[in-house]
């Protein structure tokens, strides 16, 4: 099977402080790369990296082969990255923030309503998202993955705030897309709770 | 297109939740010229005189003033972020920024001439002179801060900051525009400063775009 995302001998450093260093992983369609560590010990840095928001210091990220730098149009077109904040703008309503997505991302949805009823947000589809709690901005952030049909899916603690029931859904949607042939990349502190065939997981280290 | 249309309704909703955004600035810009006759004195020959640089000096500022807010809620929430990951909607989302900058800042100061026209005692002549000066002006404001604004979106109290960067690149446009209205004021041809402005426009227009974008994926990166 191809191997679409890779990492080589992998460190970064911040603020003079080795976050991680030779670290190293293939990930090919069907799997998912779940990332643990405590509080500081670069999970966000590394996912930060793979989307292709900051440069390693050493080592080189792969995608399908080729290094993100030299294949970046065709890496972004392929990625669906939601980072630590949501990327909701609290002015804004649920289903005109899911606009704002799915124009830029250029996918349609098919009844917002009905996906935003899915979520648990039924009724609420009309005020803006600051009315809205922490859980609830994070179902809005999270609709996306409902109707994208990018295959690489990168995501910073995804659970944070969610009820288990969501959890179960979004557990359930990881499942379906994996055997679609995508592929995911996560950081969580929950343990997962469904069983995926083929997972990968690196724990992190906090280091001085 | 589609997706350039969607862009600027969601900037216009957000035009609409946020209204301190762009009436701030023009309620700045009238109080500013209204407060010239009164610390001069009404004497018509005099106001007239000091106008265009006057009502160019309140455009600029009341501009300024604008922008400092624009990228900030996108960075803090994370929407640049996501948005320079994603690469192929980031300059669309910045064209729309602008375009609606323009929209919010700019065009009200030309709707709001007329007024200007009357507190500052302009004639006909005049006035259709600073209406032509303001609409090739303003969307070379609305671009230049909206660089500022990018650049120092990740700055903790970005707004002297962006003040110290973008009033330097205001001057040229406040010395052209005020010295077309001063031309047209005097009889002289002025169509050489308007020719100028267009200039002005058309290079930043080219240039500004590409530079904001830049900009965003500096800062996130």
């Amino acid at each position: 099977m191809s191997i679409i995302l890779a990492a080589e001998a992998l460190s970064c450093v911040r603020q003079d402080r080795v976050l991680f260093e030779n670290l190293n992983f293939q990930l090919s369609a069907g799997q998912v790369l779940y990332i643990q560590g405590k509080n500081g010990a670069g999970k966000s840095s590394l996912l930060r990296l793979l989307a292709g928001l900051s440069l390693p210091e050493d080592g080189q990220i792969l995608f399908h082969g080729k290094p993100l730098s030299s294949v970046a149009e065709l890496f972004a077109e392929q990625l669906l990255f939601i980072g630590h904040q949501s990327g909701i703008h609290p002015q804004l309503t649920a289903l005109q923030n899911l606009a704002f997505w799915s124009a830029l991302t250029e996918q349609q949805v098919a009844d917002p309503y009905q996906l935003l009823g899915f979520l648990g947000l039924a009724g609420l589809e009309d005020i803006p998202c600051f009315m809205l709690s922490a859980g609830q901005q994070r179902r809005v952030s999270l609709a996306r993955l409902w109707f994208t049909t990018k295959p690489l899916w990168i995501l910073d603690e995804p659970f944070t705030s969610l009820d288990q029931q969501l959890i179960a859904k979004l557990e359930q949607h990881f499942l379906q897309h994996l055997s679609a042939g995508g592929v995911i990349v996560l950081t969580s502190h929950q343990v997962l709770s469904a069983s995926y065939p083929q997972l990968q997981a690196i724990e992190l280290e906090y280091r001085w | 297109m589609v997706m350039w249309s969607s862009l600027i309704k969601r900037e216009l909703q957000l035009l609409g939740r946020q209204k301190a955004d762009w009436l701030n600035p023009l309620v700045f810009f009238l109080l500013v010229l209204s407060l010239f006759p009164l610390g001069i004195g009404p004497e018509p020959g005099m106001l007239k005189q000091i106008a265009p640089g006057l009502v160019w000096i309140a455009a600029l500022l009341s501009v300024l003033l604008s922008a400092e807010r624009l990228f900030k809620d996108d960075y803090r929430y994370g929407v640049i972020e996501q948005l320079v990951a994603g690469r192929q909607g980031l300059f669309s989302y910045v064209t729309a920024k602008i375009c609606c900058h323009w929209l919010s800042t700019g065009v009200p100061l030309i709707l709001v001439s007329p007024l200007i026209a009357v507190l500052l005692g302009l004639d006909w002549q005049s006035w259709q002179v600073l209406v032509v000066t303001l609409i090739l002006g303003t969307p070379v404001l609305s671009l230049l801060s909206v660089l500022g604004a990018a650049l120092t979106m990740a700055a903790d109290k970005g707004g002297i900051l962006q003040a110290l960067i973008i009033l330097p690149l205001y001057i040229p446009l406040l010395i052209f525009a005020s010295g077309a209205m001063e031309a047209a004021a005097t009889a002289l041809p002025y169509t050489g400063q308007l020719a100028v402005l267009l200039a002005f426009l058309l290079f930043a227009l080219a240039l500004v775009p590409l530079a904001v974008r830049q900009a965003l994926r500096m800062n996130v990166g």
